[in-house]
């Protein structure tokens, strides 16, 4: 899987509140329409500074808090391709596995705000490209990796009728 | 015998066989929960499974609590999926009035010692008090505990917390934890399990462990659990529920990491905005004028943390430009206060009383602040907009100190009351 975008920077603890705000995921299931208000709290224009295939950025415990999975699911549907960050929460991490949403942990340290990445996590690399650097990536737990590759544990489901750990 | 952790005894006790600290395995869940923030997604994914019947249906319970009643359309058209798919399938309703899951699961005895436990809510840890291993899980997966009555999990490492001393006078269970994440971090424990003994446990009532569980997650950890006692059984058997079964922490297991609090040096804490972990002690938060004051929540909607309130509330009347809102956590609770004269003490005092659910604490009704105004809460979260208002500021205390507060009509030191 090789995944190509602009790298958007944030922060440190972004929390799933940021993501999408209590005030809005309790009304709909439409995810299109929650994704207009993706990280609203902590930057209102957000959703208008993203294009198709862009990349989120972030520091230490990127998703934690609440176990929303509208959160990962937002993301997709704001139309970003993949969260890079130095760690994830853990219900945030499954979330997103589930919903075939890659995420990266490394260190984003030397990352700016719209430097071109190329994300290649069967050889567990990012390549800022931009700035001509390789980043070493800490691979995904062999399960995650498979459900991950299935396309998320719907499929996963649908595909072996249950869990397949092995 | 070798030495284990009470989350490799618990897992122990499913999988037939000692567990080892990282390996995933898929286990039987003993029971799962999902509320109106998200069970509809679950219901949602349950069918894109292909399900058509929920494997085990006693199994399963769902709560109307984070909308409840419902404030608008979207809300209630989700309500009514609920409703629907839960009379379809026979699953457990708790519905408008009943309370706030956290609080339902453990009193109607769905959670208790060696239960695996999983919810759609983060704050699922709470039934850790009584000695389960419960975590918070997304919809998805609460889709997949529906149709094959099994999830997956990463056996986690455990830091054992030590809560040594003597709790002060004014100083409360929810002091501990906030204090707890103000040494470990926001993300101090994820992945790991926190397990918490030591001699204040004897001076926790179950209520109190609750608050101190619930907050497990605001550390990142997976699992906030107490040892079994006296106190424990005593708890489970009023609420339906016998254990003979002793689970007790062994010194010699193999623990990542020891936290010891000695919990005599605390004062109040207080979370600033906008971290739960941005905690500091009330005498150096200085001079914050308060606007509202909520007491309720999964953290602290029980019947002693009302009682604290009372203890200090009773007999004065709020400052007159601050409001009060109050909520019980189930509606037991609410009953049991208001035959003890509670509710009707906070009513004199100036509260107001909402129904048993989450409202304020998510932002969704009943309590959402104005633009710059300051929130003193005895919820779990303070993130900025959390409480539907992303330019308010929430403060994070106990029962008591939110009480203070709302009398002086500034951030108060609880000790002056009591």
């Amino acid at each position: 899987m090789i995944i190509r975008g602009f790298a958007h920077k944030l922060g440190d603890d972004i929390n799933t509140d940021y993501i999408i705000s209590g005030k809005y995921k309790f009304k709909t299931l439409d995810m299109k329409e929650l994704a207009q208000h993706i990280f609203e709290d902590i930057d209102p224009d957000f959703i208008k500074k993203i294009k198709p295939g862009d990349i989120i950025v972030a520091g230490k415990n990127f998703g934690c808090g609440s176990s929303r999975e509208q959160a990962p699911l937002v993301i997709k549907n704001a139309g970003l391709s993949a969260v890079v960050a130095i760690s994830f929460a853990r219900i945030f991490y499954r979330n997103a596995i589930n919903n075939g949403l890659p995420l990266v942990e490394c260190d984003t340290s030397g990352i700016e705000e719209g430097d071109e990445l190329e994300i290649n996590l069967e050889e567990g690399t990012v390549k800022n490209i931009t700035k001509g650097v390789q980043i070493k990536i800490t691979p995904l737990p062999p399960f995650m990796m498979k459900l991950l590759q299935d396309g998320g544990l719907v499929e996963h489901f649908k595909k072996y009728g249950g869990f397949s750990i092995e | 015998m070798s030495h284990k952790t009470l989350t490799e005894k618990i897992f122990e006790s499913h999988l037939g066989r000692e567990p080892k600290i990282g390996e995933v395995v898929v286990v039987d869940v003993d029971f799962a929960m999902g509320q109106d923030g998200t069970s509809p997604l679950a219901i949602q994914k349950f069918y894109e499974m292909g399900g058509k019947k929920v494997l085990k249906p006693e199994k399963i319970a769902l709560v109307i609590d984070h909308g409840a009643p419902s404030p608008n359309e979207g809300f209630s058209n989700l309500h009514k999926l609920m409703r629907d798919f839960a009379y379809e399938q026979g699953l457990k309703l708790f519905d408008i009035g009943s309370g706030i899951c956290h609080q339902l699961i453990p009193e109607y005895g769905f959670a208790g010692p060696y239960d695996i436990v999983v919810g759609a809510d983060s704050h699922t840890c709470t039934y850790g008090a009584i000695g389960a291993f419960s975590t918070g899980i997304g919809s998805s997966e609460l889709a997949a505990v529906m149709l094959s009555g099994k999830l997956w999990f990463k056996i986690p490492a455990s830091i054992r917390v030590i809560l040594s001393g003597k709790l002060p006078t004014g100083v409360y269970s929810k002091d501990i934890i906030l204090n707890l994440a103000k040494l470990m971090g926001a993300d101090g424990a994820t992945y790991k399990a926190l397990e918490f003994d030591g001699e204040v446990m004897d001076q926790l009532s179950v209520d109190a462990r609750f608050t101190i569980s619930n907050m497990a997650v605001e550390v990142g950890a997976k699992a906030g659990i107490f040892p079994v006692d006296e106190k424990t059984k005593a708890w489970l058997k009023e609420h339906g529920r016998e254990c003979n079964k002793e689970l007790s922490i062994d010194p010699l297991a193999n623990y990542e990491s020891t936290i010891e609090i000695e919990v005599n040096r605390l004062e109040p804490q207080i979370a600033l905005p906008h971290r739960v972990d941005n905690v500091v002690g009330i005498s150096e938060v200085g001079d914050v004028p308060i606007h509202q004051g909520f007491i309720g929540t999964c953290t602290n909607g029980r019947l002693e943390d009302l009682e604290i309130a009372v203890k200090i509330l009773e007999g004065k009347e709020i400052h007159p430009k601050v409001r009060l809102i109050v909520g019980c956590a189930s509606k037991s609770i609410y009953l049991e206060a208001i035959r003890r004269g509670l509710i009707e003490k906070l009513i004199n005092a100036g509260a107001t009383i909402i129904p048993p659910g989450c409202g304020p604490c998510v932002g969704t009704h009943a309590g959402i602040p104005s633009d710059g105004e300051n929130v003193i809460s005895t919820a779990n979260r303070n993130f900025k907009g959390r409480m539907g208002n992303n330019k308010a500021f929430i403060y994070l205390a106990s029962p008591a100190t939110v009480a203070a507060s709302c009398i002086t009509g500034k951030i108060t030191d609880p000790r002056r009351y009591l």
